[in-house]
């Protein structure tokens, strides 16, 4: 075997949990190439289609940021929830029914005119995202069952609860039979920052989220008692924190950040309701906030980089043929790579000491 | 509502039920031996990916049930050097393994998507087939389904009556006890975390070899994530495990049994129910606070190594 | 021939070296102490001879032949036994299942074989047990017993005792010397790992002494004088003895009124009609070995768990029904058990722990931290309490047992509580560290706080308690001032009799058999 073992350091390296994220950038850079090696495809081209040729104009940046936003959002929801290491899962039913919400008072208001259609529609949209945590706190502190298991049953139900929707009673009347709603008025779609691009406000909100969660957490008790709920719950419990209390609060956060996310998508970039509101976004937001450590900032920068592996696996199906899941397959990788690499922040790899010769001569002189 | 529609209702709840016991089984011993694997998605789409693709390729199904297990092994071994090796955050760790294992097995499904395959023809048990009712309820079935009743009660008697069995517990216990006399935590834990993966392989297989014997992606719909749910409702016992999978399987083909009563419902409306039933058996299991800290393995979850 | 030499063993950890150089002799039938402070690597050495842990160097001849032990399995089969300080059992198991696992696969095929060869094996060394009872419904004392009678049915050459009689009732250390005297006449070795003075003297042949992981000395227990076995334990620097005066207490301020709790957890103890009174200016100390309530009552007092509202009263404030931030207002300062993972989170800062209970006074304002005071208020209990660290930044879990007490401890002192209620304070702390804080908790006492002290160390209780008792099974003995009692009575209170009295002075050890609660104590 190989003649190197773990041992534990003394304290955390920070060191490395900065670059624990970049080795896994680069590990994933480099099975991805050896995963188009072996699909018949020159490495170094198929990486850069994936990677670099979706930002080589301002349009590819603007569709950047049409998906950093909601992921943002999603993430920023999700770190409050995990760094109380409550494993909400849930952001993605918690943003289908933000869209489901919103989408239906959109709807609604068909015939409406003004200017408060658009806040009404993103108020219940948010509304209705934070109500979906609200299920999942209730479920937790009054029955006490795992937000794991309860968030992922969530998600499959507000998926059938969107396709019901636009199946049945949403569906457009005039849409040739198809699953999906009429297109919203104009006074309920999100205002675009510029004509040429489909980039719209709704990256204000992400960048306001990241500028309020950041304060939260750094500078209030209340970011603080978070912190050391998650960390350690009988220091928590010890010092008097209110732990239900906590845990309603990130839930609600969450699921009125995610809310807003999937609202702001239909109402902007999608523009109705279908059963494609969310390409995964909510499961994605997940790998954004191990990624980026947690940190507003590496959460922003790590939104980036999965927006991208989102714009890589269209690129990579028009240009090369292959699969769009090539996607989830790049997102699956960074996570395990990630989670690998964050050894190395417990643990160093040491030499194993030389085989100790149990040798009968021992040195007097020693003793 | 007719005989005959009971008759395959039964039927069908122990087809449908069939996989989650597979995969539910198979994450129980994961569990005992203190490892929580909430990777089943990926590891069972994998094996129902490996063993369309096997199946198609080779024309055997049965080679496609071999190659099934034996994605589903290799994906918990991933697993398992990550979380046993390397200690990492086992739900982390997991989650990570869905979203591998979903993408994976897209990315290589791709290709089968919309072929169609023979798959496992039932076989039904001379003599006792004949048997009014019952025969065709539980005599009449694939392999498969004979097989999950034969790894419930390897499982069951090998925690009630083997040290294999006991070694097992124990490590789910208390691991530090158990280095301490000298009993090989990893090895045992992995041993675990590969059974539970061979067995979500399985499953897969059930699911794009016999169930509906064709691939599409994310074909599984949350059974993973049912069977692990599963495990605590059975409060890490595999008599209720076979209880619990056939209740889901029932909830499962709701739109059967309504139809026999002369119902119509949205068929979306209809497909929550088995995760709305998971909810609710979640939240009766953990109202019994008690009992639930008895029966749960003390190590559940945290990541261990040994020190030397 | 020695039964087992050690010589030369040298073990190093990242930061520290835990043995260097040991010697150790010991023959067949001989009953060797090994004494030693908290950290001079007594338990490590003791994993070395069973296998658990590697040295770096050094050799280990068994019986005469140079050997590597391979692990625990094969010092088992060598004959080597160990019973280790904290239990290697699963709970959640009976006794025979305990036991099977430690036994080679053909020893264990037979269940009922094993369960026969238990009671008898038992019963012979007077540590009477039943094989099908689950581990989680024993007392700590039967709970070493299963320990000690797993090894006995190895055919063990050699026992080893980490720290035995730390968990039990004087009483109990009677029966346990008197098992270990059997053995040794039968011919088995005993190495026993301890710390205090009086029981290696009563117990031990020779004694080898450890002090920061070298070897200090070798003695004849018998032959050598307590103050001589300190020296060699603790060095030149250190004052032996620690003279502390007692005092008297003013006005009450912790009043606990017929406290009865019943939890739900099934590995928890329920309180039974607990009254108690601490004074202002008077340290209360409350003795009993681990599991009889004291985590449950210390939970009622910080507020972590809450009851009736008149059962526990602050200054005759009704407060049973208040949770911890609000009882600290009234001036509550807890110190848990737990240092890593309660009383301080392991991966955050120093600087982070000091507002874990800081919060409330000027650290905070309208929901904001100040963090200029956070770092000022730690560094302030850093240079009061000589807490060595690689400064307010470093990592909580990467302080030593000894400084990471001495923080907490300061935390809670510097906030000038009222009431300041610590469990087990000195445990696995350094020599240097736990004079430091005794010394301290005499200081507050002076100062007018009110103390309440819960720990196993009874010596510990002796010199710093003004007033005394014992917990048992979730009921509290009578309260005396601490001159008024002796080990003996102490010894009888630990055991659940109450109501005994003893006719003898302070220093006697003899037990009066007939009047003292045989057998082990019961489970809640």
């Amino acid at each position: 075997m190989l003649n190197i073992t773990l041992e534990k350091r003394p304290s955390d390296s920070k060191v490395m949990s900065y670059l624990s994220p970049v080795f896994a950038i680069l590990l994933t850079l480099i099975s991805g190439g050896l995963l188009f090696t072996t699909l018949g495809q020159d490495p170094f081209h198929a990486l850069y289609t994936f990677f670099i040729s979706p930002l080589t104009d301002v349009y590819g940046w603007t569709e950047l940021g049409v998906k950093v936003a909601p992921l943002t959002l999603c993430a920023m929801g999700l770190m409050l929830c995990f760094k109380a290491r409550i494993w909400n899962i849930g952001a993605e039913g918690q943003f289908i029914l933000g869209g489901l919400g919103g989408g239906y008072i959109a709807l609604e208001l068909m015939d409406a005119e003004g200017f408060w259609v658009l806040p009404l529609v993103l108020f219940f949209g948010a509304l209705s995202g934070l109500l979906w945590g609200a299920l999942t706190a209730l479920l937790k502190t009054r029955f006490g069952a795992n937000e794991i298991l309860t968030t992922i049953m969530l998600n499959y139900i507000a998926l059938n609860w969107l396709l019901y929707g636009v199946h049945g009673p949403l569906k457009d009347p005039d849409g040739f039979n198809f699953p999906e709603s009429a297109l919203f008025s104009d006074f309920a779609t999100l205002p675009v920052l510029s004509d040429d691009y489909r980039l719209n406000i709704s990256i204000f909100f992400a960048l306001f989220a990241v500028a309020v969660i950041w304060a939260l957490m750094s500078k209030t008790l209340l970011g603080f008692q978070i912190a050391v709920l998650g960390e350690d719950k009988s220091a928590a419990r010890f010092a008097g924190f209110k732990e239900e209390r906590l845990i309603w609060f990130v839930l609600l956060a969450c699921g009125a950040l995610a809310g807003l996310a999937g609202v702001s998508e239909v109402t902007g970039s999608v523009g109705q309701l279908n059963p494609y509101i969310s390409p995964g976004y909510g499961y994605a937001a997940i790998i954004v906030v191990f990624l980026g450590r947690m940190h507003p900032v590496g959460i922003v920068f790590a939104s980036m980089l999965l927006a991208l592996t989102y714009m890589g696996g269209e690129m990579a199906q028009m240009d090369l043929g292959l699969p769009k899941s090539l996607t989830g397959l790049f997102q699956g990788m960074l996570l395990f790579y990630l989670l690998a690499c964050d050894l190395l922040i417990s643990y160093r790899i040491v030499r194993k000491p030389a085989a100790r010769t149990i040798s009968s001569s021992s040195n007097p002189a020693q003793a | 509502m007719d005989f005959e529609l009971f008759t395959n209702i039964l039927f069908a709840t122990l087809r449908t039920g069939t996989p989650l016991i597979l995969i539910a089984l198979g994450e129980m011993v994961c569990e005992k031996s203190g490892v929580l694997n909430l990777g089943q998605e990926g590891m069972v789409l994998m094996g129902a990916a490996l063993g369309f693709i096997a199946a198609v390729v080779t024309g055997h199904a049965g080679l496609g049930i071999i190659a099934a297990i034996l994605a589903g092994m290799m994906m918990s071994v991933l697993f398992a050097f990550l979380s046993v090796t390397l200690v990492s955050n086992q739900v982390a760790t997991g989650l990570a393994l869905t979203i591998f294992g979903t993408g994976l097995s897209g990315f290589l499904g791709a290709g089968y998507v919309g072929m169609a395959i023979d798959g496992i023809a039932p076989f039904p048990i001379p003599f006792l087939s004949d048997i009014p009712v019952i025969g065709k309820v539980l005599f009449s079935h694939d392999p498969l389904v004979y097989f999950s009743w034969f790894m419930f009660a390897l499982i069951f008697w090998c925690f009630r009556s083997t040290r294999l069995g006991l070694t097992i517990r124990a490590v789910g216990e208390n691991p530090e006890a158990a280095n301490a006399i000298g009993i090989p935590v990893m090895k045992v834990r992995y041993g675990a975390i590969m059974f539970g993966g061979a067995m979500a392989g399985l499953a897969g297989a059930y699911l794009s070899l016999v169930y509906t014997p064709m691939w599409s992606e994310g074909m599984s719909a949350g059974r993973g994530w049912i069977a692990l749910a599963l495990v605590v409702f059975a409060s890490w016992k595999a008599e209720r495990i076979l209880l619990g999978a056939y209740l889901f399987g029932a909830a499962s083909i709701m739109h059967l049994v309504l139809q026999g009563l002369g119902f119509e419902a949205s068929p979306n409306l209809l497909a929550m129910l088995p995760y709305g039933a998971t909810i609710i058996v979640l939240v009766i299991i953990a109202s019994d606070a008690a009992k639930a800290k008895l029966s749960t393995p003390l190590a559940l979850g945290r990541p261990y190594r040994p020190q030397v | 021939m020695n039964q087992i030499e050690l010589n030369n063993i040298t073990k190093r950890y990242p930061g520290c070296i835990a043995n260097q150089a040991v010697e150790l002799k010991v023959d067949a039938g001989e009953i060797h102490a090994l004494l030693g402070e908290n950290g001079a690597g007594k338990s490590t050495l003791m994993k070395i001879i069973y296998g658990v842990v590697k040295p770096d160097e050094g050799t280990m001849r068994w019986q005469g032949e140079e050997i590597t032990v391979k692990g625990p399995a094969h010092a088992r089969k060598l004959g080597i036994g160990m019973v280790f300080q904290h239990f290697s059992l699963f709970e959640t198991l009976t006794v025979a299942e305990n036991i099977a696992l430690s036994l080679p696969k053909e020893e264990a095929a037979s269940l009922d074989l094993l369960k026969q060869r238990i009671i008898e094996v038992s019963e012979h060394y007077g540590m009477k047990l039943d094989p099908n009872r689950y581990v989680h419904t024993l007392s700590i004392g039967e709970q070493q017993r299963v320990e000690i009678v797993r090894c006995l049915l190895q055919d063990v050459k050699l026992l080893i005792l980490d720290e035995p009689t730390s968990v039990l009732t004087p009483q109990e250390v009677e029966t346990l010397f008197k098992t270990l005297h059997l053995l040794s006449d039968e011919g088995c070795s005993i190495l026993f790992i301890s710390h205090k003075l009086d029981e290696v003297r009563a117990l031990c042949d020779h004694a080898t002494i450890l002090k920061a992981g070298q070897v200090s000395g070798h003695c004849i227990p018998k032959e050598t004088t307590t103050e001589e076995l300190a020296r060699l334990m603790v060095g030149d620097d250190t004052p032996l003895t620690e003279d502390y005066k007692k005092a008297e207490g003013a006005e009450t301020y912790l009043s606990i009124v017929d406290l009865s709790h019943q939890s739900d957890d099934p590995f928890a103890c329920s309180l039974k009609n607990i009254s108690l009174e601490v004074k202002a200016g008077e340290i209360l100390g409350i003795a009993g070995v681990a599991g009889n309530g004291q985590e449950e009552l210390l939970n009622l007092i910080s507020g972590e768990d809450t009851s009736a509202k008149q059962s526990v009263l602050f200054a005759n404030k009704a407060v049973g029904n208040l949770t911890p931030e609000k009882r600290r207002i009234l001036g509550l300062g807890f110190v848990p058990e737990e240092r890593l993972g309660r009383g301080a989170v392991p991966d955050m800062s120093l600087q982070d722990n000091a507002l874990l209970t800081g919060y409330q006074g000027d650290l905070t304002k309208n929901g904001l931290i100040n963090t200029n005071k956070v770092k000022a208020f730690a560094q302030n209990i850093m240079d009061k309490f000589n807490v060595k660290a690689a400064g307010i930044h470093a990592q909580a879990k990467s302080l030593s047992g000894g400084n990471l007490q001495k923080y907490i401890i300061g935390r809670e002192i510097l906030q000038n509580p009222k009431l300041l209620v610590c469990s087990h304070p000195t445990w696995g702390v350094d020599i240097g560290a736990a004079i430091l804080i005794r010394h301290e908790l005499i200081k507050l006492r002076d100062a007018g706080c009110a103390v309440l002290v819960v720990s196993e160390d009874i010596d510990e209780l002796y010199s710093i308690s003004d007033r005394i008792c014992a917990i048992c099974n979730g009921e509290l003995s009578p309260v005396a001032d601490t001159r008024d009692v002796s080990i003996n009575q102490l010894g009888m209170w630990m055991a659940g009799d109450f109501h005994a009295k003893t006719t003898h002075s302070e220093n006697n050890t003899e037990v009066d058999n007939s009047s003292t609660a045989k057998g082990a104590m019961k489970p809640c």
